[in-house]
């Protein structure tokens, strides 16, 4: 392995959402709008034809995290009288809130002109704004995207979905702006989202390869940052995952691995499917857990929360209602328990996985609840053996290192005594 | 028929976690089904107008040991899907021929998918009841769903569903609706009459029961009360908030009543009184369901608020309707609707002057020491220096 450091991408992408952030600081002054969203199901490519700016609380309270800040911002909102049995990032957003909204980077934060709740898989997310526009008294639309119980959304449901935008939240988005809507501009952006996400489906599939030249959890992290947070439909957005893919795609042709915590890991042991979101409050350490041994992530759950482009689905300019329907419907969290079991089990075998790894967090019922039964049902029909691990999304007392380590330990020592049994 | 008999009646159904009752519906005569149901809400008008018995799961209450339902679940979700799929697992909800997951949170909507790969055999629907302020784009929505669901329900039951059995199960749903709303008035009005340990046990076995069967005995028991009125007592009046979906223990609810309080509102079992007004019987009946959905549900945790003053005002609105003299929130560990809702509702009623307490509880509480002391402290307060 080489020294530890971050590929280009991973800076870039940094640097555009610090730009982000400085930009939304001096929204206020510049007259731009400014509306929060959540990133499964979210519509940016709308809010920005409106020339308005996408704010999104869970990527707030993630960045919170990982510079060490959201411990504070949760104790702040459970002595304001919020459970200390309910999700993380709702209280680390509310207690930022109470401590003066100084974002992750150190910018403070607008208020919102509209709290644009996109109810895509997630029931927190409809207390969450409920709690935020206690706050900040501003309107609100609330799109409700049907859940795809039966594993596939009907005509109706799609219709459902695109009537709420076309009555409801175009109106709004109009009257918040003071601008009419541009379906020619809306059309251009989607556009642009369509090239984004091929060239980041092309370098998620790169895990395929071995060595795989991308880690596709804790990496993906990183790629996933600009689609799934202000720059889908954007040029910086189209422009990042082209830069992106290059980069992948020039690593994949010196079969050279990833740069993680523990350095590049071009010799890797372990390939794993994961199931579940990071944490975030020890982020590269538990990353390191992984790349100590050799583990590396090729294929994820968690990287399609805000979209599962890589089962095919692509913005489609000619249609924006029913496109923006198709998207927030088949978000990760949005997909029934056997859908998300089949994705599994796809990954699976088209990666090649050695490994399948649950990461349980207390904070997400949407992801956590049934995982257990997940777990099970993967092993049922891969006969690849299942882990299971478990801590918290940005409460750092439900991280406990010891713990983790051991029973990762524990697992990669089982994969290896399998395989020495089917060497034999 | 006396008071006693009706509420052994209805002990017995409560009590019984083998569901003898239904399965002695389902052999009564060939061909009968029976589809269950999560909390909080699930049309059941539309289950009896397949032929179906609607049958509420809520859990298994502290009187189920669990074995293999923690097995599914870990320890920081909440204990009802635990019971229920222990339940099911144990064979005891084997006479169900479909199950239904109403959209009341993420656990109770995973559950729906632990079913489909559980119990292939069984019909599972996820219902996705709507959650738009615009009435008329919700109303098309939930149509659409109730036909489907109608149209799936009848496909299990091998019957073919009429207009004309909607609407008689509409009516009947109506006066079923009629006897709660009455139940729950004389309660309010004169909570000696009708203490909550009596109305909650009724209403659990309106869960399971015929929904004929159950207007009989409800009758029978509204009788009683006016034969046997009970004598009048002075207590704090309270409203219980938070508990519509995993159920306290009954012996939660006695302890409140023993600590020195009259539970004059709660949310217990809301599903059958989430409708607050009668559903018109006449014309379209699924677009009257629907409509009837839309406009005229009562405000719930599990709902989307579109006024932005609506949560604070709830709980002034509820004391006020209920004349109570404050709130106690018991909500479920772990449970996100009642607890991400409670900072909201709990500034609301304390700008309004209303007292408050919280307290959390699991399905299978089993020591109520704390709960009374607590509540006998809070109604002792209430007693002593009044409403602020």
């Amino acid at each position: 392995m080489t020294v530890p450091g971050k590929d280009r991408s991973m800076e870039l992408q940094k640097e555009m959402l610090a730009g982000h952030y400085r930009r939304l600081e001096a929204a206020p002054e510049a007259g731009e709008p400014v509306v929060y969203t959540f990133v499964p199901g979210n519509l940016t490519e709308l809010i920005r034809s409106f020339d308005a700016l996408p704010v999104l609380p869970e990527i707030n309270a993630l960045q919170s995290a990982m510079r060490g800040r959201s411990q504070g911002f949760i104790a702040e909102a459970e002595r304001a009288g919020h459970s200390e049995d309910v999700c993380s990032y709702v209280k680390c957003d509310v207690g930022m809130l109470k401590a003066g909204n100084i974002g992750p980077t150190g910018t403070r934060l607008p208020k919102p002109d509209l709290l644009l709740l996109s109810y895509t898989g997630c029931y927190t997310f409809m207390k969450w704004f409920e709690l935020l526009r206690e706050e900040y008294r501003c309107p609100t639309v609330f799109l409700h995207v049907p859940y795809q119980g039966d594993g596939r959304q009907t005509p109706e449901q799609r219709a459902y979905v695109a009537s709420q935008i076309r009555k409801e939240l175009i109106p709004a988005l109009e009257k918040v702006t003071g601008q009419r809507y541009d379906e020619e501009r809306l059309r251009e952006s989607l556009h642009r989202s369509a090239q984004a996400e091929d060239d980041l489906v092309a370098v998620l599939q790169s895990a395929r390869l071995e060595p795989s030249p991308i880690d596709a959890y804790f990496g993906a992290v990183y790629y996933v940052g600009p689609i799934f947070s202000a720059f889908r439909g954007t040029p910086e957005g189209a422009a990042y995952y082209r830069a992106l893919r290059q980069e992948v795609e020039e690593r994949a042709a010196q079969r050279l691995g990833p740069m993680t915590p523990s350095g590049r890991l071009d010799s890797q042991k372990y390939r794993l499917v994961v199931e579940g979101p990071p944490n975030w409050t020890h982020f590269r350490e538990f990353w390191r857990m992984f790349s100590d041994e050799g583990a590396v992530v090729v294929a994820s759950t968690y990287s399609k929360v805000g979209g599962t482009y890589d089962f095919g689905f692509r913005h489609d300019a000619s249609d924006p209602l029913g496109t923006m329907a198709d998207y927030c419907s088949g978000c990760y969290t949005n997909l029934s328990l056997p859908e998300r079991v089949s994705m599994l089990v796809r990954y699976a075998r088209e990666y090649r996985a050695d490994g399948f790894l649950i990461h349980s967090v207390k904070s997400c019922n949407s992801f956590s609840a049934g995982q257990l039964t997940i777990l099970r049902e993967v092993e049922k029909r891969t006969g690849i053996p299942g882990g299971f691990l478990e801590s918290d999304l940005v409460d750092a007392r439900y991280f406990s290192p010891a713990n983790l380590k051991n029973r990762l330990e524990s697992y990669f020592q089982m994969l290896d005594a399998r395989r020495a049994r089917s060497e034999t | 028929m006396t008071r006693s008999s009706v509420l052994d009646w209805a002990f017995e159904r409560y009590e019984d976690l083998d569901f003898t009752a239904v399965r002695r519906w389902i052999e009564e005569a060939p061909g009968r089904k029976a589809a269950g149901y999560l909390p909080v809400y699930a049309p059941r008008e539309v289950i009896r107008a397949a032929g179906m018995l609607p049958v509420g799961v809520h859990g298994g209450g502290e009187r189920l040991e669990i074995i293999k339902g923690d097995a599914f679940y870990q320890s920081y979700i909440c204990h009802l899907p635990r019971s229920v799929i222990e339940l099911a697992q144990s064979g005891r909800l084997a006479m169900l021929s479909a199950m239904l997951f109403p959209s009341t949170c993420d656990v109770i909507r995973n559950l729906s998918g632990v079913w489909q790969l559980l119990y292939p055999q069984i019909y599972v629907r996820y219902l996705d009841l709507p959650q738009v302020a615009d009435a008329r784009i919700g109303a098309d929505f939930w149509r659409g769903e109730l036909a489907i669901l109608l149209r799936d329900l009848c496909a299990v039951s091998e019957r073919t569903a009429t207009d004309a059995a909607l609407r008689e199960a509409i009516v009947t749903d109506n006066a079923a609706r009629a006897a709660v709303r009455e139940l729950y008035r004389i309660r309010r009005e004169t909570p000696w009459k009708v203490p909550s340990e009596e109305l909650y046990v009724l209403m659990r076995a309106g869960e399971v029961a015929p929904v004929e069967e159950f207007l009989e005995k409800t009758r029978e028991y509204l009788a009683a009360v006016e034969r046997d009125p009970g004598r009048p007592r002075d207590r704090s009046r309270v409203i219980v908030v938070g508990a519509f979906c995993e159920q306290p223990p009954l012996g939660l609810i006695k302890t409140i009543e023993r600590s020195g309080c009259f539970i004059v509102d709660d949310d217990f079992l809301l599903g059958n009184r989430l409708i607050g007004a009668d559903v018109p019987a006449e014309g379209d009946p699924l677009r009257n369901l629907a409509e009837a959905f839309v406009r005229s549900a009562v405000k719930t945790s599990i709902f989307f608020e579109p006024d932005p003053e609506g949560k604070r005002r709830l709980l002034s609105e509820r004391v006020a309707a209920a004349r109570a003299d404050g709130v106690l929130f018991a909500a479920a560990s772990f449970c996100d609707p009642a607890l991400l809702d409670r900072p909201m509702l709990s500034a609301g009623a304390k700008a309004a002057g209303i007292p408050c307490m919280a307290f959390k509880f699991a399905e299978n509480t089993g020591q109520f020491q704390q709960f009374r002391e607590q509540a006998g402290t809070f109604a002792d307060s209430i007693k002593l220096w009044g409403t602020q």
